[in-house]
């Protein structure tokens, strides 16, 4: 365990390496990519912009930038090049309302998927099993830019049922955050629910032809503890993977439409707004974040394995 | 056919289970599979009873329907099969429940699949256990290790935490029998329970068996495609083909006497070291029959040397040798002529058999 927790730690500094540097170049070669032209105003002089260039550093060699702009990653001195706010503390002021968004959309389509999922397999070739199956597939289909801006308008706008759109502190007021997350959290997870129960569905199917399963029967257990501790637990070990990965992925930019149409002002959000003003820095930042984020969590999905499938060793 | 003819010879009066013109149809895409077709038996308390038979001949069909394992919306079921009072073919699901693992316990055939993967094998066998008595966690535990040790499994206090990759095979097959023990069941139904194992552990496991068997007293069904394997575990034995019970009688009578062409065809295809060996294995010509589409008449027909007229007719399975009211057989030869016949070419019937495919 302790060799496995080393040998991914040594494995995600690799992965940061690289995609720094990756991103680093991008935005270097990025035609029109000069950030002293566009922070220098709107008719420059050749002065004032090789002053900027100078101050910031922009005529040093490609590999000298490169490593003061990690330096300042680690010691927190990294600033955006237009609003020259600290690009840490921006990150973590919108964290809270990412992770918000992130964990709580998870939840959400995890319990739903598994719901639908297991009665679309329990009730196979059924009228319930085809309506779910066509609900899947449209939600699947529905993309969430416009899915999010329809109930934004209806529910939120039209209606007044949910907020318009914006975010509250889950500190300021519990039941405030929680229903002004409702429409985001419904919008990003349609579209997991829709491919999560159609997986669960399927895996479910082929569960329940195993052996062992044909065994917990002839135990005279009940259908109820056949299909809870037998099916859907090994049905279930498949999509834990994807969940683990697809959460890390909505936490490294996946929600970045959903935070744009509902205002919530999150991470996704900043970055959308960074890579827009082709802004290095923020998105150097959130690239390196998300990427972390995979990692760890494909770590952990890693130890969740371990734990939920006692055939498979963590080496 | 009737309920009231005595069974094997440690049997009481009064059979443990009783089958009676058991029916199983499943629908399929190449039509109605009748599985199992019209089977009838007893099984008295304490009674092994081999059912015998080549792959897709219904024997596991039938083993598993009395559990009510083959339900499903394409199955049909006609027929009872009665037990202490309870009908098994027709009854709910509530009831069987109760009697699945507690009554009637089953040993599948491949051991390597039919135990959940991710769950601790200790855990397994007190989950059935604490299904059908209310016992507390510790005792469920303590009864399961003695289980586990009365099979042969070495360390059970250790093992009983360990998942079942980390066992072998034999060993599965062991955990398997003590689960299928472990409350106590009058009747243990062994589906084919060595075929997945090699030769030296299918020894051991068959004497694990019969040795339970002798200290629980529970009447067994042991199915197999193998003559061989119940050659010394068996009371009695039933030979099926295509879906029905073609002969059935004591040990002895289908050891020494069999009646039916069919079986004298398993019997001829034993590995048998106490006889010069051959060059090579008698095996019966053609293939059995699909069950979708049987030929008409006796099932065994088109694959039978001895083929006649009458064999057109389906022939009832009844008494033929005189005083032997509980062999019976489906053939219309006379006793004499198959006596005749069978001595000819003992147990070569293989070989004399004509070259037809089942069509």
């Amino acid at each position: 365990m302790a060799r496995f927790v080393v040998r991914r730690l040594i494995q995600m500094v690799l992965v940061l390496f690289a995609v720094s540097i990756l991103t680093f170049l991008i935005f270097n070669v990025i035609p029109n990519g000069d950030p002293a032209e566009r922070m220098a105003g709107k008719v420059p002089t050749e002065t004032q912009i090789e002053a900027i260039r100078r101050e910031w550093g922009f005529d040093d060699n490609i590999f000298v930038q490169y490593f003061t702009t990690m330096k300042k990653v680690f010691t927190g001195d990294l600033q955006s090049y237009f609003t020259q706010l600290p690009v840490g503390e921006e990150i973590l002021n919108r964290l809270p309302r990412t992770l918000s968004l992130a964990i709580g959309a998870a939840i959400l389509w995890m319990f739903v998927a598994i719901c639908f999922g297991l009665y679309s397999a329990v009730r196979a070739g059924k009228f319930a099993d085809r309506f779910l199956t066509i609900i899947a597939l449209i939600g699947i289909s529905m993309p969430v830019f416009w899915i999010g801006a329809l109930m934004n308008h209806y529910l939120g706008f039209k209606w007044g049922l949910f907020p318009n759109g914006g975010y509250v502190e889950f500190t300021e007021d519990p039941l405030d955050w929680f229903y002004h997350l409702i429409l985001p959290w419904t919008a990003l997870a349609i579209l997991f629910i829709g491919f999560y129960s159609r997986v669960l569905r399927s895996n479910v199917l082929d569960t329940i032809n195993e052996d062992y399963v044909r065994t917990a029967r002839a135990k005279g257990l009940s259908e109820r503890r056949i299909m809870i501790r037998h099916v859907l637990r090994n049905s279930l070990i498949p999509i834990v993977t994807l969940w683990g990965l697809d959460f890390g992925a909505v936490l490294g930019g996946g929600a970045i439409l959903t935070e744009a149409v509902f205002d919530l002002q999150g991470v996704g959000q900043y970055t959308a707004d960074a890579i827009g003003q082709l802004d290095v820095p923020p998105v150097l930042a959130v690239t390196l974040f998300a990427a972390f984020f995979i990692v760890v969590l494909n770590t952990i999905v890693d130890i969740v394995y371990a734990y939920l499938d006692p055939r498979i060793r963590l080496q | 056919m009737t309920a009231a003819d005595p069974a094997g010879p440690v049997a009481t009066d009064d059979p443990l289970l009783t089958v009676d013109e058991l029916r199983v149809s499943f629908a399929t895409e190449e039509g109605v599979v009748q599985a199992v077709d019209g089977v009838s038996f007893n099984l008295g308390a304490g009674e092994v009873l081999a059912v015998v038979g080549e792959s897709g001949c219904g024997k596991s069909v039938t083993a598993m329907s009395l559990m009510g394992l083959t339900r499903s919306p394409n199955a049909r079921f006609e027929g009872t099969a009665h037990y202490k009072g309870t009908e098994l073919i027709e009854a709910s699901e509530d009831q069987l429940r109760r009697v699945r693992g507690a009554e009637i316990a089953m040993i599948f055939q491949d051991p390597m699949t039919s135990l959940n993967p991710v769950q601790r094998i200790g855990d397994q066998i007190i989950e059935q256990i604490q299904e059908h008595e209310s016992l507390p966690d510790r005792q469920a535990r303590e009864r399961t290790a003695e289980l586990l040790e009365r099979v042969g499994i070495p360390r059970a206090r250790e093992r009983i935490d360990n998942y079942p990759f980390e066992f072998s095979g034999g060993m599965r097959q062991r955990v398997m029998i003590a689960l299928a023990l472990s409350c106590n069941p009058s009747v243990l139904i062994a589906d084919e329970p060595t075929t997945a194992l090699d030769v030296t552990i299918q020894a051991q496991i068959l004497q694990g068996i019969r040795e339970l068997r002798e200290q629980t007293g529970a009447a067994v069904i042991m199915v197999t495609h193998d003559l061989g394997v119940v050659a010394d575990i068996a009371d009695r034995i039933a030979v099926m083909y295509a879906g029905r019970i073609v002969e059935e009688g004591t040990l002895d009578q289908i050891f020494y006497d069999p009646q039916h062409p069919y079986t004298w065809g398993l019997l001829g295809s034993i590995t048998r070291v106490d006889r010069p060996r051959r060059e090579r294995l008698p095996a019966i010509a053609g293939l059995p029959p699909s069950l979708a589409d049987r030929p008409h008449g006796c099932h065994f027909r088109p694959r039978c040397p001895l083929e006649f007229a009458e064999c057109m007719k389906v022939p009832p399975l009844e008494s033929r040798v005189a005083g032997q009211s509980q062999h019976r057989d489906r053939c219309w030869l006379s006793v004499g002529e198959k006596r005749a016949r069978r001595e000819v070419a003992p147990g070569e019937i293989g070989l004399a058999a004509k070259n037809v495919t089942a069509a």
